[in-house]
């Protein structure tokens, strides 16, 4: 009964009308920015970040992640509409969903987005809350020395399941981390790389880097292309499921949901590896794969559930270990740190208020997502009309007047613009920033971690394979690698003899 | 001497080398300490080596496995993008809010290929009212609106 007890709590603190204005908010806006192509969901939390300072930390936390769900809600709309996926976990979307507009039946594929997402919601809110007792009563056991473990595991997932060169995200981490730790060392007191400037001493902000890398790299990289967006408009003609396309599209929806359930948790998951996994899963159970990318509702049911599952389970680690999976996690750490919250399993026992009420507040974000955002996809798709050219400065301004008043310093500006210019670098090398923003924000504890893990053995490095639980996370972390890394370099001693052949 | 075959790659490692040693350089100046007791100077020592080794990969693999080369790029929408944000960041506080926004959309416009100054400057004047409504007067954030009174 404890866990309807915690749920009675949260309930009690999400449904409180403060609360419910700042959930609605915060889908509200996810839902626009996810409807607007070429800003992403870290982009957008970042510059919101900066408005949510003077809100109490649980209204702080439930706005963000309101914007989250509500940014893959809108991303869906918008792949359904005119084939342009609002979000990258919404590409799949596109598929099946603008095949299905382009038949008449937009308002199917909207029903079932949205049905499914909210069954999915619903399913992984439970999980969330029942699985994070547990958890974080383990994660309680740890010591330092499991923790700097649990931590490697953690990033090395995340990268592995990431796409492109393993080498390259290993060596963004290692960056990540480095910027993490600039400013002060809380233990000896000395400015470590702040090359003289005062502004550094406590750090470089997480909005900065994240809206930099994320927000203004993303601009640039936009104008690049000098192509004419097109906007294509499909009718939607009510909304509407007939009984065949519920009974074709239910069994499609448990799938996504228990897929997306289990995949938000991994290191790394999260909301678009689920919708590629459950969109694959749809077409190979098919009994005819090659209505597939012709219109299959299954193959919008699947995918929709799968990604709004995973995008609340991801929170499970951030939680219960206070170890970010993903990207907009990360930028969720950095909003507690910054309402001086550390993420981790003590929250639960020192925030109760807090955690349940974050869970809470995810049922009724998606609740209000179902009930609001339906009767508004005709506004959203307006939005769509405004031409990048006006949309873009607008979003630089909302990004300058929001990392100017975090510490109302130039300062900060202009760092950002830096992380902006190192962010395009990093496309043309190829480099995912994602990685890098992972590691900056475990960057201090991991340290932290490491040292009261060495002092604790005395200088004994082997403590990290001697003590089980730690010796069996790092075990797993180079499992992970080598998995990835023996096929990877297989591909390239072939690809290296056909061309000694050739 | 061998041949790039992935510049990308290559570049991507050099920078990775270069950060690595400008980290263990700058970092002989923090106390290094010992294994148990880590000084301020052990944790970035131990990331410096781990990205000049991880450079080094990736460097030495670029001359053997080939890639994709680079597309070509255009200065003038990233200096101007930046520049205007850097720019509006200088004069938001002696200028205000009303003024910085229809500077920095006016300017940031322009990196657009479809730059059309005067509906830029419209939509400048409609966004700075947005701003001062929203930031100044909604939210209560400390930014002066007009020139003079930060």
């Amino acid at each position: 009964m404890d866990i309807l007890h915690h749920l009675a709590l949260g309930f009690g603190t999400a449904l409180s009308a403060v609360n419910l204005l700042y959930a609605l908010i915060g889908v509200l806006l996810g839902t626009l920015i996810g409807v607007l192509p070429g800003i992403g969901p870290v982009a957008t939390i970042a510059m919101l970040l900066p408005t949510t300072y003077a809100l109490e930390p649980v209204s702080a936390l439930i706005m963000l992640a309101g914007i989250y769900y509500g940014a893959q809600y809108g991303g869906s709309t918008t792949a359904v509409l005119v084939n342009m996926p609002g979000e990258s976990s919404s590409v799949v979307t596109c598929l099946d969903g603008y095949q299905m507009a382009r038949k008449g039946q937009a308002g199917a594929a909207l029903a079932i987005a949205a049905l499914g997402s909210f069954f999915a919601g619903t399913v992984a809110t439970v999980l969330v809350a029942g699985v994070s007792v547990p958890l974080s009563a383990l994660a309680l056991k740890f010591g330092p020395a499991e923790y700097f473990s649990l931590m490697v595991l953690g990033l090395i997932g995340a990268v592995v399941l990431a796409h492109g060169s393993l080498v390259k995200a290993i060596a963004m981490i290692v960056l990540g981390l480095l910027l993490g730790i600039v400013g002060t060392d809380v233990n000896s007191g000395v400015e470590r790389f702040t090359f003289g400037i005062p502004e550094l001493s406590d750090g470089i902000g997480v909005v900065v880097v994240a809206m930099g890398l994320f927000g203004f790299a993303e601009i640039v990289l936009n104008l690049q292309s000098t192509e004419k967006r097109e906007v294509i408009k499909a009718k939607l003609d009510g909304l509407w499921l007939t009984k065949h396309q519920l009974r074709e599209a239910a069994p499609a929806v448990l799938r996504g949901t228990a897929l997306g359930s289990v995949l938000g948790v991994l290191p790394g998951g999260g909301a678009m590896l689920s919708s590629f996994a459950s969109y694959s899963l749809e077409k190979k159970l098919a009994r005819d794969p090659s209505e597939f990318g012709k219109g299959a509702i299954r193959g919008v049911a699947g995918p929709e559930s799968a990604n709004n599952a995973g995008a609340q389970t991801s929170f499970i680690p951030l939680l219960t270990l206070g170890i970010p999976e993903n990207a907009v996690m990360a930028m969720m750490v950095g909003a507690m740190t910054i309402h001086n919250i550390q993420p981790g399993p003590q929250v639960m026992t020192s925030n109760p208020q807090l955690f349940w009420g974050l869970i809470a507040s995810m049922w009724v974000g998606n609740l209000m997502l179902v009930v609001l955002n339906l009767p508004l996809i005709g506004i959203w798709i307006k939005l769509l009309t405004v031409p990048y050219r006006m949309l873009y400065p607008a979003i630089l301004l909302f990004c300058g007047i929001g990392v100017y008043t975090v510490n109302n310093t130039s300062f900060d500006v202009m760092q950002t613009a830096f992380f902006g210019a190192l962010g395009v670098l990093f496309a043309r090398l190829e480099c995912e920033p994602a990685p890098l923003l992972l590691g900056f924000v475990l960057g201090p504890m991991m340290e932290e971690n490491l040292r009261r893990a060495m002092l604790l053995s005395r200088g004994d490095a082997t403590v990290f394979a001697t003590r089980p639980i730690s010796a069996a996370l790092l075990l797993a972390a180079i499992l992970l690698v080598l998995v990835i890394a023996v096929p990877n370099i297989r591909r390239q001693r072939e690809k290296a003899f056909q061309e000694a052949s050739a | 001497m061998q041949r790039i075959r992935n510049s990308k790659d290559f570049f991507a490692g050099a920078l990775f080398i270069a950060i690595g040693i400008a980290t263990i350089a700058l970092g002989t100046r923090y106390t290094l300490g010992s294994a148990a007791r880590m000084g301020p100077g052990y944790f970035p020592r131990i990331l410096g080596i781990l990205l000049i080794v991880l450079g080094g990969i990736l460097a030495a693999r670029s001359l053997q496995v080939p890639g994709t080369r680079f597309a070509a790029f255009r200065w003038r929408p990233t200096l101007i993008v930046l520049g205007s944000v850097v720019l509006f960041g200088a004069i938001v506080r002696p200028l205000g809010v009303a003024l910085s926004t229809v500077v920095l959309i006016v300017a940031a416009s322009a990196a657009s290929h479809e730059f059309r100054p005067r509906e830029s400057l419209v939509v400048g004047v409609l966004l700075a009212a947005l701003a001062v409504g929203v930031f100044v007067v909604g939210l209560q954030l400390q930014l002066p609106i007009w020139p003079g009174q930060a």
